[in-house]
């Protein structure tokens, strides 16, 4: 009845070679790591280029006359145009390097959203938003006295665009929305959204962070305003990311942090600020890991996307369905269109207590809210068990965990 | 009475009987469900200490000096860690559960195996229950 898993044109088997923590044993045991939606595992050749970096040529960026100075900078350099082509930007000035997805929509609210949000305005998000692009927006709303409104959803966890129009009034004036949810894995219809918020000339961004790593994303395409995203959900480091934004947009924005790096001159008398994407990098930046991210874009221009994709569309519709089979288990996010994640939560057990369980069989699942409680709170549940699937999981693995599942409702439901 | 210390010993020493880490989860598991589940009447929002992924609720009595305590949680290994607590903690005097310092938690390696989150949820179950010790305390001044 199982497909074996030599069908698949792409080598899973010779994939997780490239995955040296893929052959940890926690408590002795072969790891069986589902929580790829929290962090991805990173290829050797990210983790070489961190040592790499620290080894031969640690040095600062953009000032030094010597040899290990050009070598970094150089390097530093060519990671942005790395990621503008890892998202299909126009232009390299329009990538911003910031820690991550969270601060890149800090970023754009403490900026665009500060000098043109207004008393009375509103912003749009979605229900299905991580607390990452719902704060920064409640600070900025509080700060000018604007209000944030939400786009709503269903009970499969997919986007209900009846009330759009209305939504996007003459008072709305951004929306930030998930390209894929967290907690639910809700592929968004991205297209529509964005195509009607700008018939009224109101600015998208994307929160790109679940995105990067499953769809080939590509922002003239999708034409969003601005795209944020993480590195270390796509293989990459933690601690770096980008914000993508339009150019003419970048550049009428006031900077963010004030300090090195972001000026052109200073004086006590006032500061003329660089250029875009300068003026808004204050400061050193994080070399290491913003080398190491363009190894991870390198490496995923080296294996076959689309068959990496299909693998894991593959895992999510095969875990999907063997779940289905256990009567005590629900389904929390059945949308149509879904990325590999599946969030479930079990009759008459916590979420903590399976995933525990699973724990100790070497099983890494994320339980719990999902930093979105507003979806939590949606489903009226208080929170579920999360496994989500990168591309070198196998069906094995798959069957594995249904097996310790299985094992854990029997245990823990009386 | 056997003192906190000599409780916790023995619960040190029943640990000791397990090697892994899923010895000791399945353990626990066992103690929690062993627990007797609180009356809905103490169910309640003022007893309820609220975790990022449980929620626990706890009340406490005295008598002669003497303090009781009754919990409950929506996760099993939740309440095996509060049977344990109130295994060491329940029919003591104010004075011992204030100064207890809980060791064997670190001992039987239980600590180890917890996310911050969880570790907090844990600190904060102690902290109720001396709360609970400090105010029959002074209670009886």
């Amino acid at each position: 009845m199982e497909q074996p898993l030599v069908n698949n044109a792409f080598d899973v088997l010779e994939v997780r070679k490239d995955f040296p923590i893929l052959a940890e044993t926690p408590y002795g045991k072969p790891l069986v790591y589902f929580d790829n939606a929290a962090t991805s595992q990173k290829p050797q050749v990210v983790i070489d280029a961190l040592v790499n970096y620290y080894t031969h040529y640690n040095a600062n960026v953009h000032r030094g006359v010597h040899f290990l100075s050009q070598k970094a900078s150089d390097a530093f350099d060519g990671v942005r145009e790395k990621v503008r082509g890892f998202i299909n930007a126009v232009s390299e000035r329009e990538i911003i390097f910031v820690r991550g997805t969270t601060e890149g929509v800090n970023l754009v609210a403490a900026t665009y959203g500060r000098k043109n949000i207004q008393q009375g305005d509103t912003i749009l998000v979605s229900a299905m938003e991580h607390h990452s692009n719902i704060v920064p927006w409640q600070m900025l709303c509080e700060e000018k006295g604007a209000r944030l409104n939400v786009i709503p959803m269903n009970n499969q966890g997919e986007l209900v665009l009846d009330t759009l129009d209305e939504l996007l009034n003459d008072n709305c004036k951004f929306v930030a929305i998930t390209h894929t949810a967290n907690s639910l894995g809700t592929i968004n219809p991205l297209e529509t959204v964005i195509s009607k918020a700008h018939e009224r000339n109101i600015p998208v961004l994307v929160d790109g962070a679940q995105a990067v790593a499953h769809d080939c994303v590509d922002v003239q395409a999708l034409d969003c305003d601005f795209f944020v995203f993480s590195a270390h959900k796509m293989l990459g480091p933690t601690g770096i990311g980008a914000v993508y934004g339009k150019l003419h947009l970048l550049e009428e924005m006031p900077p963010y942090h004030g300090g090195g790096e972001m000026i052109k001159s200073v004086s006590f008398k006032g500061t003329t600020y660089n250029e875009v994407p300068y003026k808004f990098e204050a400061g050193t930046p994080n070399i290491a890991d913003v080398i190491a991210m363009g190894a991870a874009i390198d490496y995923w221009n080296t294996i076959d996307r689309a068959g990496a994709h299909e693998q894991e569309i593959e895992l999510l519709n095969y875990c999907t369905s063997l779940l289905a089979d256990i009567p005590s288990v629900r389904i929390i996010g059945t949308a149509k269109n879904k990325a590999a994640v599946v969030s479930f939560i079990v009759d008459k057990a916590n979420a903590m207590d399976i995933g525990m369980f699973l724990d100790t069989k070497g099983i890494a699942v994320r339980t719990g809210q999902h930093c979105a409680e507003p979806v939590m709170d949606w489903f009226g549940i208080p929170g579920t068990i999360r496994a989500s699937f990168m591309f070198y999981n196998t069906k094995e693995e798959v069957d594995f965990f249904i097996e310790q599942l299985k094992k854990a409702i029997q245990l823990l439901v009386v | 009475m056997r003192t906190i210390a000599e409780i916790e010993n023995e619960i040190v020493d029943d640990f000791a009987l397990f090697d892994t880490w899923e010895e000791k989860y399945q353990y626990i598991i066992e103690i929690g469900q062993k627990l007797k589940p609180l009356a809905t009447e103490f169910k309640v929002d003022e007893n309820k200490i609220k975790g990022c992924q449980s929620s626990v609720w706890l009340t406490a009595n005295e008598k002669n000096g003497i303090i009781e305590f009754f919990a409950d949680s929506d996760s099993v290994f939740v309440k095996g860690e509060i049977a344990l607590l109130m295994e060491v903690l329940s029919n003591q005097s104010p004075e011992a559960i204030v100064n207890a310092e809980l060791g064997f938690i670190d001992q039987i390696g239980l600590r180890s195996h917890m996310a911050q989150t969880r570790a907090n949820g844990l600190a904060a179950m102690i902290k109720q229950m001396k709360l609970y010790a400090v105010g029959f305390q002074h209670k009886n001044v």
